[in-house]
């Protein structure tokens, strides 16, 4: 049981604004990551609108992969690939990750919908994810 | 004479002071920044015009704490330096500033910030780092406007600043010269 993790950070025009690998890699299929994430996308917008909550649980599978969503108020999504299912601890990383885009956000430097670079942001979601994932 | 200042500042910022949200005030200076940079592109031209921004707010701030706090005339520089960073510093941001590493002839001191509210929430991009933005440049100016109306002609710059990696922000005060009284041109 491999503990990888894919998390992305969709923008409102669908584009992504920040991706990562957590946890242990594995080689064959880095790139199957953003397409299925990509594919993913239609099944958020369908299930944003069935519930009131942010988090919408796991909205697709992909052979081996769990695809979770949490959509921010500003139809900002934050997905996640996993393997095994874990939905309380993935509901804590989301929000965690939630506040530290809310705390980019707040950067007078940031445009909006633009990707993130900051090494500080890349840190603290590593740091989360160890906290919350692995 | 210390203590007095200290405790000037804080009566004013308690009871004379009206107050807003810190965030408003924190998003505005902001985006006045990001909006200079857009506008300038050069890095040391937002420096400069931040610091001329500083200059006009400095000139007419400085009969604002003096209309609050009523003080009398300093006794020399070193408690000119004191007044800024009680009082000056205290009524308006709410933070009071160290004063150290006065030089030897006692004619320039710096101020050292601990937190300074206008940093919050922000990160500089590595370009602003590297080209030497002073995020905060409008401080230097307002503290130069304010001593030249009490003439004194300073020059006031940025030594340290957080968002750049240093642990702490640091202005160093320079007294260039004391101003005399100039007598308007006559009509004659």
């Amino acid at each position: 049981m491999s503990s990888t993790y894919y998390f992305a950070i969709v923008g409102t025009n669908d584009s992504p604004l920040y991706e990562t690998e957590l946890g242990v890699q594995r080689d064959e299929s880095k790139y199957l990551n953003q397409f299925i994430v990509h594919a993913a996308l239609d099944l958020v917008d369908d299930a944003q609108f069935m519930s009131n909550a942010c988090y919408l649980k796991t909205v697709d599978k992909y052979n081996d992969w769990n695809v979770s969503a949490y959509v921010t108020p500003s139809n900002v999504r934050l997905l996640l690939l996993h393997e095994v299912k874990a939905d309380d601890a993935i509901k804590l990383f989301f929000t965690d990750c939630h506040e530290l885009y809310l705390k980019t956000l707040l950067n007078p430097f940031y445009e909006p919908n633009s990707p993130i670079q900051s090494q500080a942001f890349d840190a603290k979601v590593n740091t989360l994810a160890k906290r919350h994932l692995l | 004479m210390e203590k007095q200042y200290k405790t000037i500042g804080e009566e004013a910022w308690k009871n004379n002071t009206e107050k807003i949200n810190a965030e408003l005030f924190i998003f505005t200076y902001g985006s006045l920044v990001v909006q200079l940079v857009k506008d300038y592109e050069d890095y040391t031209a937002v420096n400069k015009q931040l610091d001329k921004m500083g200059y006009n707010i400095g000139v007419r701030l400085v009969d604002d704490m003096m209309a609050r706090t009523s003080l009398e005339r300093c006794s020399g520089f070193s408690a000119t330096a004191e007044v800024i960073a009680k009082i000056g510093f205290k009524l308006f941001l709410n933070v009071v500033p160290t004063v150290t590493n006065w030089s030897a002839d006692a004619k320039e001191f710096s101020l050292i910030l601990d937190d300074n509210p206008l940093n919050d929430f922000c990160e500089l991009p590595p370009k602003a780092v590297t080209d030497g933005l002073w995020y905060s440049n409008v401080l230097c100016g307002v503290i130069r406007g304010a001593l030249e109306m009490m003439q004194m002609q300073t020059e006031v710059v940025y030594v340290r600043d957080v968002l750049r990696g240093d642990d702490v922000s640091e202005i160093r005060v320079k007294l260039v010269r004391m101003l005399d009284e100039e007598v308007p041109a006559s009509d004659d």
